[in-house]
């Protein structure tokens, strides 16, 4: 298959291995952001190839496992409304909050549809115009302008009954916090391919200038992948630090305006509670006062209840690279994508799923 | 003057009733199509003889669509079926052919359904000999849920079993991975993808026995359907107490398929299929099944895509193009298309 092979030719990821292995001397940590990126390393076994000196740590790029509990219980509150229709992405199903999960109320009756972009959401709200249909908005500057333009969408037919529960994060921000927190020792940043392609590379240029960290922005097949990874050996050999793009053919410096003005149109930033990281300033996105009709928080009067967190879990620090699934006591045992405890082990860009799923590279036979 | 009975497209609760209604619907609608001399007794029973050693299988249809790209539920409802006996070996002979069907089905509907019945029976040459059909409540069921049993004879010296693969055993797949899956799953509601995909949904006792025509010997018979090759293949290595190595660029997947699976965030190996089986086969008789396979129509993507090894009994692992070996696990839950 065109513009897919050529990105998973043996022979010249062998090459690109062999250039890293030669070319590394150095301790080289290197944090992938996304958790698109873990599946892929751990799918292809990337992490088996790599020289001693190059370790890769899983980041907290992954929106289902950062969506905090105090969330989720907003969601499956609003969920349990009467007469309320709640559409989300499939993913978000299983994830379970303090008390519950969205399957599971469900399951007693809330009507929880999936959909697979917000134009159908907005389509079960032109098809219920006497239902209000919530929108639950979780992900990264990759979702949130396509959740703007049904807003804008909507908002341009007269739907009053659509709204949208913003639980969407920025990205760069959540670095920040990570680096600011000083609990990992990182030599390299794998940056993310699609949020980039968003945003663009220049967002990252604090990581290399302010915390002397080399940054690739990097796709999503093994190529692209080994590629980012030699290019942020040979930066830090080098001891250098400087935004770089492996994968050009999906990112611009710039990123993609157009899409960025959307978002900026209808969301502003805001500070936003992560799983792991608690609330990080600047790194969510709300609906602005012109759209505060669509404002799911706003539109209903629901509650919640308490926040509380599975004992045992610690999602949190893997999420923070503190930690790999395999130190967690539930891994494999009590927690299981049969039986999840915490979110890794949920989303399918979960490090606990994609670990639990594919060996955590040190598996062979 | 006798009057006629109201017409209605519509199958109403009625039609299950065990009336004049019920009786009219089989007659008019499901008979005719599955006509032999077995069934057209129209006993409380079939009867038949057989001697030999006999298998028997039964299996449920739930398909959301009912029909679908290459197939609907009366075609997957044959083909399960006469598949499930065809992995132990079998020669398929009849069918029991069960509907529950919910009220408000257009006739037209069940027409197709029963008509795809009859040329897939009619493909793999098996009968339908027995049946039942009831009407529920709209919302008892989606649309219409489908039951075949089917029995079938095992030639003499034919001992397929999963618990049969040796080390050294080659492993086989009779084609593409992951079409049917992906097929319906572009029907669904919601989901709007073009593709030309056609699920792989077909009979594969013609395959079968050609296999074993050629190696009488065949250790293990499997068809990867819900969850796909992956599920198949750990089930086998833990019932043969074995290890199984697959090799990724060996693996058969259609380009459609693939960028299916990398846009929703699927697997392949993890896909459903309708119409492939996985054949563990001694070492030297693996070349001459596999050339005999890829004359079957069902089967001429076939590849030999691994082998069957002693020490970690239970273990799939997956050597990936890039050189590396990763464990490859049995599906867990619904895979759910994913967020970004």
């Amino acid at each position: 298959m065109r513009f897919v092979d050529e990105y998973r030719r043996s022979d010249l990821a062998q090459a690109v291995i062999g250039r890293i292995r030669r070319g590394s001397t150095r301790k080289a940590r290197l944090m992938e952001f996304c958790g698109g990126h873990t599946v892929a390393i751990l799918r292809h076994g990337i992490r088996q190839l790599l020289p001693p000196t190059v370790e890769m740590l899983s980041g907290p790029g992954c929106p289902v496992c950062v969506t905090d509990n105090s969330d989720l219980d907003k969601a499956i509150a609003l969920a349990r409304l009467p007469r309320v229709i709640l559409t989300t992405f499939g993913d978000m199903l299983k994830v379970r909050g303090s008390r519950s999960s969205l399957q599971e109320v469900r399951a007693e009756g809330a009507d929880v549809r999936t959909v697979y972009s917000t134009l159908d959401a907005l389509q079960v709200a032109r098809d219920n115009p006497g239902r209000p249909v919530v929108f639950l908005g979780v992900g990264f500057e990759t979702t949130a302008p396509t959740v703007a333009a049904s807003v804008l969408q909507a908002s341009r037919e007269g739907i009053n009954n659509y709204h949208v529960l913003s639980f969407h994060k920025l990205c760069p921000p959540a670095i920040r916090a990570i680096l600011d927190s000083g609990e990992v020792d990182l030599q390299g940043l794998v940056c993310p391919g699609h949020v980039s392609a968003v945003i663009g590379s220049q967002p990252w240029e604090f990581v290399a200038s302010e915390y002397g960290i080399p940054c690739v922005v990097s796709g999503f097949e093994p190529l692209d992948i080994l590629q980012c990874i030699d290019m942020l050996v040979s930066q830090i050999e080098k001891g250098e630090s400087r935004v770089e793009i492996a994968y050009r053919r999906g990112v611009h410096a710039e990123g993609n305006q157009r899409a960025l003005e959307l978002m900026y149109e209808v969301f502003e930033v805001c500070p936003a509670q992560w799983r792991g990281l608690g609330t990080v300033p600047g790194s969510g996105l709300r609906l602005r006062k012109e759209f505060a009709a669509f404002d799911a928080e706003l539109a209903f009067d629901f509650d919640p209840g308490p926040t509380l967190h599975p004992k045992g879990c610690i999602c949190g620090d893997i999420l923070r690279a503190v930690k790999r699934p395999s130190d967690c006591q539930l891994f494999g045992r009590v927690c299981t994508p049969a039986s999840p405890v915490g979110p890794c082990m949920v989303s399918s860009e979960g490090s606990c799923a994609a670990c639990y799923q594919y060996g955590d590279g040190a598996a062979g036979e | 003057m006798e009057m006629e009975l109201p017409v209605s497209d519509r199958i109403l609760m009625a039609h299950g009733s065990g009336g004049k209604l019920a009786h009219e619907l089989i007659a008019k609608g499901v008979l005719p199509a599955l006509s032999n001399p077995l069934l057209d007794r129209l006993d409380d029973a079939a009867v038949f003889e057989v001697s030999g050693r006999l298998a028997f299988t039964t299996d449920t249809y739930v398909v959301n669509p009912i029909f679908f790209p290459g197939g609907d539920i009366g075609r997957l409802a044959v083909c399960g079926t006469v598949n499930d006996l065809s992995m132990t070996g079998a020669v398929p002979l009849y069918l029991s052919l069960a509907f529950v069907i919910e009220e408000g089905l257009s006739q037209d509907e069940l027409g197709m359904v029963v008509s795809s019945v009859r040329q897939a029976a009619a493909e793999a040459g098996v009968q339908v000999v027995t049946g039942d059909t009831k009407v529920v409540n709209r919302g008892s069921v989606d649309k219409i849920f489908v039951n075949t049993g089917g029995v079938g004879l095992v030639p003499e010296a034919v001992e397929i079993s999963g618990s049969k693969a040796q080390p050294g055993d080659k492993v086989i797949v009779s084609g593409t991975l992951g079409d049917h899956g992906i097929a319906v799953l572009s029907q669904r509601e919601g989901l709007t993808f073009g593709t030309e995909l056609q699920s792989d949904c077909a009979p594969l006792n013609r395959l079968v026995a050609e296999m074993i025509e050629v190696s009488p010997r065949i250790h293990c018979l499997r068809d990867p359907t819900r969850g796909g090759l992956a599920t198949t293949l750990n089930e086998l290595a833990a019932q043969s107490r074995v290890s199984i190595r697959i090799y990724e660029e060996r693996l058969p997947v259609r380009d459609e398929v693939r960028a299916a699976c990398d846009m929703l965030g699927f697997d392949p190996l993890y896909v459903a299929n309708e119409g492939k089986l996985v054949a563990i086969v001694p070492p030297d008789d693996a070349e001459a099944v596999l050339d005999k396979m890829r004359r079957n129509r069902y089967a001429r993507d076939a590849a030999i895509i691994g082998e069957v090894g002693e020490a970690s009994p239970g273990r799939v692992v997956m050597k990936t193009r890039l050189g590396a070996s990763r464990i490859v696990d049995m599906l867990v839950g619904d895979p759910l298309p994913r967020i970004c």
